[in-house]
């Protein structure tokens, strides 16, 4: 037998416990204080750049990083607990959360000594925003297809052509972009790319706000006009990004923000049905906690995974997919049982204004982060099919 | 399948491949390889393999125990292996000691009760339950004015229509009509029926990942084999998202099972906690039996549909496996309910818990 997949019931430690007191009592005071109104997960702004620097005070950012960077040296399971208890509160993230998930170990990883000592401990103090350039206009999940061009100049390189989708673009102060060094082989289609630090807000850049279903501005378009990157700010092997993308990926794919985006509805849904529900909504909560707890705890084994030091790149991937096609059908299911919702229950409204805003949302979770199409085909691979 | 560094496992697998091989199995119509397996399972002590020593059995952990039924679900095992064990370990609760040969659990169903009457005799229906007809001895959870107690009886004494699950193997009406038990005693404090269905449920969770695994497995390997308009299937992609869908269900199956059994393993009593895990695991492995095991007939096309292939050992009896001991939907109303009565504000805090 060699097809199955294990994911041990690895469980949190004691002291991840005492980690998501402290990180439950500090949204509670950030609520009470007016940051952000748990209840409303569309809030418009979601920028937050003052809560970012408090949540980087309490160190909570940058956990897992050596201390000499600003990190805490902890575990992932630490972070795991400060990441669900900041998406279940519908927490304004948006500003740290790519720099302390993503970028900043690519840093930690590539990029030089200098850079890292002066980047990483802002990332740190939560005072910088990060965005991830991997699309180009007709690429998207298809890494390889990148064509936006770095042109070798003296001491750097010049950058033409365009990003797309690119999340928090337009708050960003950098971005980690893939660009082609070299036209791809006839062996090696990946081959080519080379993954850079981009300083946003510089010459030669211009982003472009799309609007989204949603009726948010979220992702933009970022055109890159003869814009210089030094030398110094190549991460890795010119043209060998596409071994260094891998392996970023189960990082991206198995978190909880990988099954909890719409995840508030379900809580609105127990509010609005009362302490004695009938058989039919009782039944459809059953089932949806089941299948929340079930991804929780593959989840959590992968992040156990990753602090044993592996890269559990199919586990992620299975992970992310049945974790995004249930939060994109949750609020469905949601919708289906508040038919039935008392006319009279007390926060009919606020659930109704919920289900709006999660059914808009819906249909981009499983194209985030890799489309559903293209993690199949990893997982596939690692079944020996391809 | 990783290799099984357990004793338990390792021991319990070298007979499975030696004398239960599900192809040899498929082909035996007589069940003759019935009696040389139990044989064999008896002398390595893995019927009783949840009873301490002192009561007759083996003193194998409770992880042991369920490392065992997940790899006898991989074999789609058919004979009360799991039914001996829930019995043993449900005698065991109450200090009764387990004589020798098959036994199964009264009852089977969250619905069905068992009364004691004020003479000490057990009345009662209990439909569904697995493997009556092989069994010698039945565990008996009872319902009497002074609360739960547990017995042994003699199947002898009870009257049992014979009838077959989904998965053609004996699920049977057990009616037992003032009969007197072998040995009574009372429950521990707390111990009640929902807490042999949820044991049951993980049994019957673990038996069911074990089966998808397996149908991962022979689903891969046949589609490398078989080829359609000129190609191996396995090189079609909508076969390998398929196939990769047949994993998800197979992993989040197999996740929840071993989650809820470590649960019960490391539990000081059945609490809410382990209330989520076991009825999640159930609810979860029914689903993960549905949809997996449609993709896993799809992929062998016709041949998996025959009784000569036998995908059906496992496809079948997953499905059958999901009605022992509380179906998903009863679980799910259940799980439901306990959510709600705790209030919105406390179902985060549950499912972090864990």
């Amino acid at each position: 037998m060699t097809a199955a997949l294990r994911f041990d019931p690895i469980r949190l430690p004691e002291k991840c416990e005492q980690l998501r007191k402290e990180v439950r009592a500090f949204l509670a005071e950030e609520i009470a204080a007016g940051t952000f109104d748990p209840h409303k997960p569309n809030r418009e702004d979601t920028d937050a750049p003052e809560f970012s620097r408090r949540v980087g005070a309490k160190g909570w950012l940058g956990m897992t990083w050596p201390k000499k960077y600003g990190g805490q040296e902890r575990s992932f399971l630490e972070r795991y607990v400060v990441t669900e208890e900041m998406r279940v509160a519908n927490a304004p993230t948006r500003r740290f959360f790519v720099a302390d998930r993503q970028s900043g170990p690519v840093l930690l990883k590539y990029a030089p000594e200098h850079i890292k000592m002066d980047i990483l401990p802002r990332i740190c103090r939560g005072e910088i925003c990060f965005a991830i350039g991997m699309s180009e206009p007709n690429s998207g999940s298809d890494l390889f297809a990148a064509k936006t061009r770095a042109t070798k100049t003296d001491g750097g390189y010049l950058i033409n052509g365009t990003k797309i989708w690119t999340s928090s673009a337009h708050i960003a102060d950098y971005m980690i972009a893939i660009f082609r060094t070299s036209p791809p082989t006839k062996e090696n289609r990946r081959h080519g790319l080379t993954q850079f630090l981009v300083k946003m807000k510089q010459p030669g850049i211009k982003v472009n706000p799309i609007g989204q279903i949603t009726g948010q501005y979220e992702f933009n378009e970022v055109v890159f006009t003869d814009h210089f990157i030094p030398d110094d700010h190549v991460l890795g092997e010119v043209d060998g990004a596409w071994k260094q993308a891998t392996s970023e990926l189960a990082y991206e794919r198995s978190g909880p923000e990988r099954f909890l985006e719409t995840y508030y509805v379900l809580t609105e849904l127990v509010r609005a049905v009362g302490p004695n529900p009938d058989t039919r909504s009782a039944e459809g909560i059953g089932r949806l906690v089941a299948q929340l707890h079930t991804m929780r705890r593959m989840s959590v084994s992968v992040a156990g995974m990753l602090q044993a030091g592996k890269e559990p790149v199919v586990e992620a991937s299975i992970v992310k997919d049945i974790g995004t096609v249930w939060e994109q059908q949750l609020p469905h299911r949601v919708r289906d049982l508040a038919a039935f919702v008392e006319e009279t229950a007390t926060n009919r409204e606020t659930l109704e204004h919920q289900l709006d805003f999660a059914i808009k949302t819906a249909p981009k979770l499983t194209i985030q982060g890799g489309t559903t199409e293209v993690l199949r085909g990893i997982i596939a691979r690692g079944l020996g099919l391809r | 399948m990783a290799e099984s560094d357990n004793i338990v496992v390792e021991t319990a697998e070298k007979i499975f491949a030696d004398l239960a091989d599900p192809q040899t199995i498929n082909n035996d119509k007589k069940n003759s390889w019935q009696a040389p397996l139990w044989q064999a399972l008896s002398d390595a002590g893995l019927p009783l393999s949840w009873v301490p020593d002192d009561l007759g059995g083996s003193g194998a952990s409770l992880a042991d125990g369920f490392a065992l039924l997940n790899a006898a679900g991989r074999f789609a095992v058919a004979v009360p292996l799991a039914e001996t064990m829930l019995a043993g370990w449900l005698l065991a609760q109450a200090k009764i000691a387990s004589p020798a040969g098959e036994m199964t659990v009264l009852p089977a169903s969250p619905k069905d009760r068992i009364t004691l009457d004020a003479d000490g005799a057990l009345s009662g229906r209990a439909r569904g339950v697995p493997f009556a007809k092989a069994a010698k001895h039945f565990a008996v959870l009872a319902h009497g004015k002074d609360g739960i107690s547990i017995a042994l009886i003699d199947a002898a004494k009870a009257r049992i229509e014979a009838g077959l699950n989904v998965g053609y193997d004996h699920s049977d009406t057990v009616t037992l009509d003032k009969v007197q038990p072998v040995t009574l005693k009372p429950a521990p404090k707390g111990f009640d029926q929902t807490t042999l269905m949820l044991m049951g449920g993980v049994a019957r969770s673990l038996q069911i990942a074990g089966a998808l695994e397996s149908m991962l497995d022979i689903s891969v390997r046949y589609s490398n084999e078989r080829v359609a308009f000129e190609k191996k299937i396995s090189k079609f992609q909508a076969v390998q998202h398929n196939l990769a869908r047949l994993a998800g269900e197979s992993a989040a199956a197999l996740a929840a099972a071993t989650s809820a059994a470590d649960a019960i393993a490391n539990a000081k009593a059945f609490d809410n906690e382990v209330y989520l895990e076991a009825a999640s695991a159930k609810i979860r492995c029914a689903e993960a039996a549905e949809k997996g095991g449609g993709i896993a007939h799809q992929v062998h096309g016709a041949i998996g549909f025959t009784m000569e292939h036998i995908l059906h050992r496992y496809s079948l009896r997953a499905l059958a496996w999901r009605d022992d001991f509380g179906s998903e939907s009863h679980w799910a109303v259940e799980l439901g309910k306990l959510v709600a009565s705790r209030g919105a504000d406390e179902l985060w805090p549950l499912v972090a818990s864990r």
